[in-house]
């Protein structure tokens, strides 16, 4: 066994689960509550603070009104909180429900190139040739965690939950696997790292404006391959149960949905699972359409030679990612909540012959743009 | 009533429209907190909770508190309707009985003896005000109750009379009193 690549590749899961994934996922939070008391004319959470920070002058008080140490309380609070098991549940697929629904969102980030390399390690956990096909297989999962609290909680509006969300997960799964067709036919590849390089050749494929190659192919196929990356965030809310695509939550006509009788650090999993999707979608979105950790100019469309190179590849694609992020959050508070019926409609009768349909037209051009070389 | 639903057209199908305008709304309040510090609770009460209460508005439902007229007697006459009406039953009234105290005013029949709101299961529905044939009981201002123990948060006669204050309205027993008064001197001639 080659343990040099297994020490590496355990370096490189802790390092990304424990110093990328979970502080995002606790800071998203953070930043969900101060964004939408901001849009709210609100303040958010400004009094958090550990014994003495007060005391420290003009830092000590900033940070507080940030609220940065929030996210700890929080946490804090998730443990000490007492686990409560309902009667008249189904106890093996109650406590497996939660797991179920944060292992998928983590498990996606393994193929994500999240940085060209450090050293001599390229900066993806698994180099997998089938990259994509892995994350919709993995994807696809996230809905039993979902489908399973419902119908373990013995109870009406986890149950009615359970069943929205598995027709909404699986309704925009379709049109979110068919809006990336066109991406690969171009590409010719299912490797996510081949999918980075030839965007920093040709030009990310949501805006190929500033390739190092212009090619009037890649814009000719822009409207294509934006249309790609429109349908693919549109379905990418409606997979992480995000407003306005909240329909196994709904807050306000299912009390909490899915999550209504969990308490305590299981109720933790399933939020922090939503974040941890929100993280594996954003790094999708950039990985797919915003040319992952390239920029187009300054040299930075090529595989680092140096450290400082590889941390700002790194530093691009958390910028990227984060800037994602911001959107799912800011989107939170601006759209009201699809009808259920309108959200089929919407997966069913507009996006997915929307997705074929693109996957004609991108196949034509791209035929009679290599025919006519 | 069948409200007739309006036909979008085109560009409202789109969802375009409804997206820009929620863009502009959520930037503008954003700008408008993040960098100005506008906030609600400034523009309200000029500060934030703990330290600065919030100010409530006319015709706010607080805690119930019995009131005093301007003379300074107890109004409520222990007809117990507030009792009967409460919905949580939070209000324990226990009228004098025949051989009881008298009550603060002299034409008046009755006062209660003891008059008790539990404050826990108080949910601030304004019945016992409503109901109120003395206008005794007020649903006033407050609306941060607390205590340490289930004993302190049931006010007695006494605290609910001092919270409670005097009431501006029309006293009824007193018009009563001078209207007795009245027919008394009347003058009847031979």
């Amino acid at each position: 066994m080659d343990w040099n690549f297994v020490i590496w590749s355990l370096v490189k899961i802790l390092a990304v689960i424990f110093l990328a994934v979970m502080p995002i996922v606790a800071y998203a939070v953070l930043a969900e509550r101060k964004i939408s008391a901001w849009i709210q004319d609100r303040v958010g959470p400004n009094r958090t603070a550990p014994p003495l920070l007060a005391k420290v002058p003009v830092i000590g008080p900033f940070l507080i009104s940030l609220g940065i140490f929030q996210p700890l309380a929080d946490g804090l609070k998730f443990i000490l909180k007492e686990d409560f098991t309902p009667a008249g549940v189904r106890k093996i697929y109650f406590s497996l429900a939660p797991a179920i629904a944060m292992i998928p969102a983590l498990m996606t980030v393994a193929v994500i190139p999240f940085g060209s390399n450090l050293g001599n390690q390229r900066m993806v956990i698994a180099d997998l040739n089938v990259g994509i096909l892995y994350t919709f297989g993995i994807v696809s999962l996230a809905v039993y965690g979902i489908v399973l609290a419902g119908y373990a909680s013995n109870s009406k509006y986890p149950f009615l939950g359970g069943i929205r969300s598995s027709a909404q997960m699986i309704s925009y799964e379709l049109s979110m696997g068919m809006s990336v067709i066109p991406i690969f036919m171009l590409v010719g590849q299912l490797n996510l790292s081949e999918v980075i390089a030839y965007q920093a050749k040709f030009g990310w494929f949501a805006l190929p404006f500033m390739a190092s190659e212009q090619t009037w192919q890649s814009y000719v196929l822009w409207p294509c391959t934006f249309l790609s990356f429109f349908i693919f965030l549109v379905a990418a809310f409606a997979e992480t149960n995000r407003l306005p695509f909240d329909m196994p939550e709904a807050e306000t006509e299912l009390v909490g949905g899915y999550h209504t009788e969990y308490s305590s650090m299981r109720f933790g999993l399933f939020f922090m699972g939503e974040y941890a999707a929100m993280v594996a979608v954003s790094a999708m979105m950039v990985v797919l359409f915003f040319g992952g950790w390239t920029l187009p100019f300054w040299r930075l469309d090529q595989p680092a030679t140096s450290i400082p190179m590889g941390l700002a590849h790194i530093g691009i694609f958390m910028g990227k990612l984060l800037a994602f992020m911001g959107l799912f959050i800011w989107v939170r508070w601006m759209l009201p909540r699809f009808r259920y019926d309108q959200l089929m409609d919407l997966g069913w009768r507009k996006f997915i012959p929307l997705a074929l349909a693109n996957i004609l037209v991108a196949a034509i051009i791209l035929w009679a743009t290599t025919t006519t070389k | 009533m069948i409200v007739p639903r309006k036909k979008l057209n085109f560009w409202e199908r789109l969802y375009l429209p409804a997206i820009a305008g929620g863009i502009k709304v959520t930037t503008k309040h954003f700008v408008n907190t993040l960098f100005r510090g506008n906030t609600v609770a400034k523009e309200t009460s000029g500060g934030f909770y703990p330290e600065t209460p919030w100010v409530v508005g006319a015709g706010y439902r607080g805690a119930p508190y019995l009131v005093k007229d301007q003379a300074g007697d107890t109004k409520c006459v222990s007809c117990q309707l507030c009792e009967f009406v409460c919905p949580p039953k939070a209000i324990r009234i226990v009228p004098p009985g025949p051989a009881g105290e008298i009550a603060d005013r002299s034409n008046a029949e009755k006062m209660p003896k003891e008059f008790e709101i539990n404050m826990l299961r108080c949910i601030f529905c304004g019945f016992c005000q409503e109901v109120c044939p003395e206008e005794a009981i007020f649903l006033q201002k407050d609306y941060s109750l607390t205590g340490l123990t289930r004993a302190e948060m049931i006010y007695d006669k006494e605290k609910l009379l001092a919270l409670g204050g005097v009431s501006p309205g029309i006293q009824k027993w007193k018009q009563k009193a001078e209207e007795a008064k009245e027919q008394e001197m009347f003058p009847v001639k031979p």
